[in-house]
C-alpha cells in the first residue's frame, strides 16, 4: 500500500467528518438545552443549500464574480435567513408543546421535516439543482502521478468547522449568553426564577442550531456543486449519529464525532469495502455505546432526586 | 390433446374477457395508471413518463379515442421505493380501478408491483425497467418497450473491450435491482472474453461523497469505471473522480439519460466524455420528427424515456382497438401475436413479454450538456 493513498483517504475522512461535524453541532446544541433531538434539523440543512444557490444566482446577477465577496455574502445571508426558519420552528414545533409528553415535540419535528421535503419539492421541483463551481484550484503535494490532494473548498470545510466549534464552545463556556443557555439547561425553573428569559435562550439556540447547518449547506453545496431536496435525510442521520457518538450536548464531542464517523467511513471504504462502510459505522457506534453509553465526550446523565 | 387443451383455455378466457368488456361497457373511459418515481431524487424519469404519456393521450383523445371511450390518465408516485411501489398498485387496481398500466420505472418497484397487477389480471407495459427479471418470472400479462440489462451489458462491454480497449475495467453499483443487475451483465458479458474486473463495489444511493470511493478507483488504476445506477448517484461520483485528478472513461446505462445526470456532476465540465447505452435515439426516427417539433414547442424536450411512454401507450390502446377488450390476458395474447407500430417504429414481442429487436447503441455526453449517438 502507498502511502499517499493513506493520506488521500484520511484526507477524504477529515473533509466527510468535518461535514458532519457541522451538522452535528446543530443537534447537540438543542439536545444539551431542551433535551429534544431537533429531527427537522438535516431539511433546515437542505434548505439551506436551496438558499445557497439562489444566493449565488441574485449576486452573479449583479455581477458580483469576486468568489472569496461572493461566498462571505451567501453565508451571511444563508445564515440570517435559516437562522430564521430555525426560530420559526421552534415557535411552531416545539414551544406549543413544552410541557407536554417527551414524544410529542418529537413528532411534531418529524411533521416539520416532511414539511419542508414536501415544500420544497412542490415550490422547486425535485429534479436535481446545481451551483456553479466557484473556487476551483486543489494543494498537490507529491509526484506527478503519486500525491495527495486537497481542493480550497475542503480546506476551507475543514478550517471554518473546527473555528465555528471553537467560537460556540468560547460562547457557551464564557459568554454571558452561554451562562444564560447553561443555566437554561440546568434547571429551566430556577433560572426563570432568576430573571432569564428562557424562551429567549431556547429560540436562541435553535437560532445558532440552525445557523451552523446554514454554514454546513454552503459549504458543501459549493463542495459538490449540486444538491436535491432529499439530501437532508441521509446527511442528518449520519450527523446525529456522529453527535451521539461523540457525546450528546458536548460541542467538541459532536466535532469529534463527526470526524472520527467520516474517518471510519473513508478507511473501510477505501480499504477494505464500499458496500459495507454504513454497517461497519453503525456496529462501531454500538460497540462504543455499550461501554461508554453517553458517547466518547458526553457526560453521564446523573438522575436528579 | 394438450393443444386442445390450451385453445378451449384460450377460448374460455376470450368469452370471459367479452363479459368483462360488455361490463365494463358502462364506464366511458378507459383508464390508464402512469406509475413511476414522479418525486424523489429520480423525479426526473417520473417526468419523462408523465409527459410522453399525457401527450399521448391528448393525441389518441383528439383521434376519437379507444373504441368510442377516451383515456384518463391516472398519474402513481413510486418514488422508486419498493414498499411504496405496491402500495400505489394495490391503488391503482382496487380503488382507480385502472384498465391497464404503464410503468414502473426503477424495476426494483417494477418486479414488485407487478404481482398485484398479474393477480388482477391487468396489462402491464414498462417503458424502461431493463432488470432481466421483470420478463422471466412467468407472468403472461408484463411487456417492456425497452431492451434488456444483459443485452445492455453486452454492448457495453463489447463497447469497453474492443473500442476503448481498457484493460483494467472497476464495476460500481448502487445496490438496486437495476443498478447491480445492470453492472453483473456487464461483468458477466466482460468475463466470456477474459476481462477480469479490477475493482467491484456497491456505493449507497442518497448519498453525495464518493471521494473514498473515487480514490480507491484511482489507487486501483482503472483505465474504465462502469457503473451501474442512476444519475443522482452518477454526478458525483464522475465529478469526484476527475476532481482527483483521474481521466479514467466512465460509462453508465440508460439511469443516466436525462440532463439531470449533468447538473447532478456540477456541469458539463465533469459529466462531458462520458459514455452510455441507450436505445437508438427516438428522436432521430422519422416517425417521431413531427411529435418531438410539438413537445419543443411546449418548451419541453422529449429527451430519455418521454417517446418510450408515448409508444407504451400507443401499444396498450392500439390492443385495446383490436381485441375490443380491456382484459390483461387478452390484450396480452394479442400484442404477443401481432407487430405494433409507434413512434418509435414497428414493436413486437416475443413469449415473454420482451422486445423481439433490442437496439441498444453507445451515446456520449458532450461539453453543452447534451448527449449524441456515437458513430461507428
Amino acid at each position: 500500500m502507498d502511502w499517499h493513498i493513506l493520506a488521500q483517504q484520511l484526507v477524504n475522512g477529515l473533509t466527510l467528518g468535518s461535514i458532519y461535524g457541522l451538522i452535528a453541532i446543530g443537534y447537540t446544541m438543542v439536545y444539551g438545552i431542551i433535551g429534544m433531538i431537533n429531527f427537522a434539523h438535516g431539511d433546515v440543512y437542505m434548505v439551506s443549500a436551496y438558499l445557497t444557490a439562489i444566493a449565488i444566482a441574485v449576486l452573479t446577477g449583479f455581477g458580483i464574480d469576486s468568489a472569496p465577496f461572493a461566498i462571505v455574502i451567501t453565508l451571511a445571508l444563508t445564515m440570517f435567513i435559516t437562522g430564521v426558519y430555525g426560530w420559526s420552528i421552534e415557535r411552531v414545533a416545539y414551544r406549543p408543546l413544552r410541557g407536554s409528553t417527551r414524544l410529542a415535540p418529537l413528532i411534531s419535528a418529524i411533521g416539520i421535516s416532511l414539511v419542508l421535503q414536501n415544500y420544497v419539492q412542490l415550490s422547486q421541483g425535485a429534479k436535481p439543482q446545481g451551483v456553479p463551481t466557484l473556487v476551483s484550484g486543489t494543494v498537490r503535494l507529491g509526484t506527478e502521478t503519486n500525491f495527495v490532494q486537497m481542493t480550497y473548498i475542503q480546506i476551507l470545510i475543514v478550517v471554518v468547522s473546527f473555528a465555528a466549534m471553537a467560537a460556540l464552545t468560547w460562547i457557551i463556556r464564557s459568554t454571558s449568553l452561554g451562562r444564560q443557555c447553561r443555566a437554561t439547561q440546568q434547571d429551566r425553573k430556577m433560572a426563570a426564577i432568576l430573571g432569564i428569559d428562557t424562551d429567549r435562550i431556547i429560540s436562541t439556540v435553535f437560532v445558532i442550531g440552525a445557523a451552523m447547518a446554514a454554514i454546513a449547506g454552503v459549504l458543501v453545496t459549493l463542495n459538490y456543486g449540486s444538491f436535491d431536496f432529499f439530501i437532508g435525510f441521509v446527511t442528518g442521520i449520519k450527523a446525529f449519529t456522529a453527535a451521539v457518538l461523540g457525546g450528546i450536548g458536548s460541542l467538541p464531542g459532536a466535532m469529534l464525532g463527526g470526524i472520527l464517523l467520516g474517518l471510519f467511513e473513508s478507511l473501510f471504504s477505501g480499504f477494505v469495502n464500499t458496500d459495507y462502510k454504513d454497517v461497519f459505522s453503525f456496529a462501531l457506534l454500538v460497540l462504543v455505546l455499550i461501554f461508554r453509553p453517553s458517547g466518547l465526550l458526553g457526560r453521564p446523565e446523573v438522575e436528579k432526586v | 390433446m394438450k393443444k386442445a387443451i390450451q385453445r378451449a383455455f384460450a377460448v374460455s378466457l376470450l368469452a370471459g374477457a367479452v363479459a368483462f368488456g360488455v361490463g365494463a361497457h358502462a364506464a366511458d373511459v378507459i383508464k390508464i395508471g402512469v406509475a413511476g418515481p414522479m418525486t424523489g431524487g429520480n423525479a426526473a424519469f417520473g417526468e419523462q413518463f408523465w409527459r410522453g404519456a399525457v401527450q399521448a393521450a391528448e393525441d389518441i383523445n383528439a383521434a376519437g379515442g379507444v373504441n368510442g371511450k377516451k383515456i384518463e390518465l391516472v398519474k402513481a408516485d413510486d418514488a422508486c421505493e419498493p414498499k411504496q411501489a405496491v402500495a400505489v398498485a394495490n391503488r391503482l387496481v382496487d380503488q382507480d380501478k385502472v384498465d391497464a398500466i404503464i410503468g414502473h420505472f426503477c424495476s426494483s418497484s417494477t418486479i414488485p408491483a407487478s404481482e398485484i397487477y398479474a393477480e388482477a389480471g391487468k396489462l402491464q407495459i414498462t417503458p424502461a425497467s431493463t432488470n432481466p427479471k421483470v420478463t422471466e418470472r412467468n407472468i403472461p400479462t408484463i411487456f417492456r418497450t425497452c431492451g434488456r440489462d444483459d443485452q445492455q451489458g453486452a454492448v457495453a462491454a463489447d463497447f469497453i473491450l474492443s473500442t476503448l480497449k481498457a484493460k483494467k475495467i472497476a464495476v460500481i453499483h448502487d445496490k438496486d435491482t437495476y443498478g447491480q443487475g445492470l453492472a453483473d451483465a456487464m461483468k458477466a458479458s466482460a468475463a466470456k472474453k477474459g476481462a477480469k474486473e479490477v475493482l467491484y463495489e456497491g456505493l449507497t444511493r442518497g448519498e453525495k461523497d464518493f471521494n473514498a470511493l473515487a480514490t480507491k478507483i484511482k489507487a486501483a488504476d482503472a483505465d474504465a469505471v462502469y457503473f451501474g445506477g442512476l444519475a443522482a448517484e452518477a454526478g458525483p461520483l464522475v465529478r469526484q473522480l476527475r476532481e482527483q485528478g483521474s481521466t479514467a472513461a466512465f460509462i453508465s446505462g440508460d439511469g443516466i439519460v436525462d440532463t439531470a445526470f449533468v447538473t447532478a456532476a456540477g456541469g458539463p465540465q465533469f459529466s462531458k466524455g462520458v459514455y452510455m447505452t441507450f436505445g437508438a435515439d427516438p428522436r432521430n426516427l422519422p416517425g417521431g420528427k413531427s411529435l418531438v417539433e410539438k413537445f419543443r414547442k411546449a418548451g419541453y424536450e422529449p429527451e430519455g424515456y418521454t417517446l418510450y411512454s408515448y409508444a407504451t401507450l400507443q401499444a396498450v390502446t392500439e390492443a385495446m382497438k383490436a381485441t375490443k377488450s380491456t382484459d390483461g390476458a387478452t390484450l396480452a395474447k394479442w400484442l404477443k401475436g401481432h407487430t405494433v407500430n409507434t413512434v418509435m417504429g414497428p414493436k413486437a414481442w416475443d413469449a415473454k413479454g420482451d422486445l423481439k429487436v433490442s437496439d441498444y447503441v453507445m451515446y456520449q455526453w458532450d461539453d453543452k450538456g447534451g448527449y449524441a449517438e456515437l458513430k461507428k
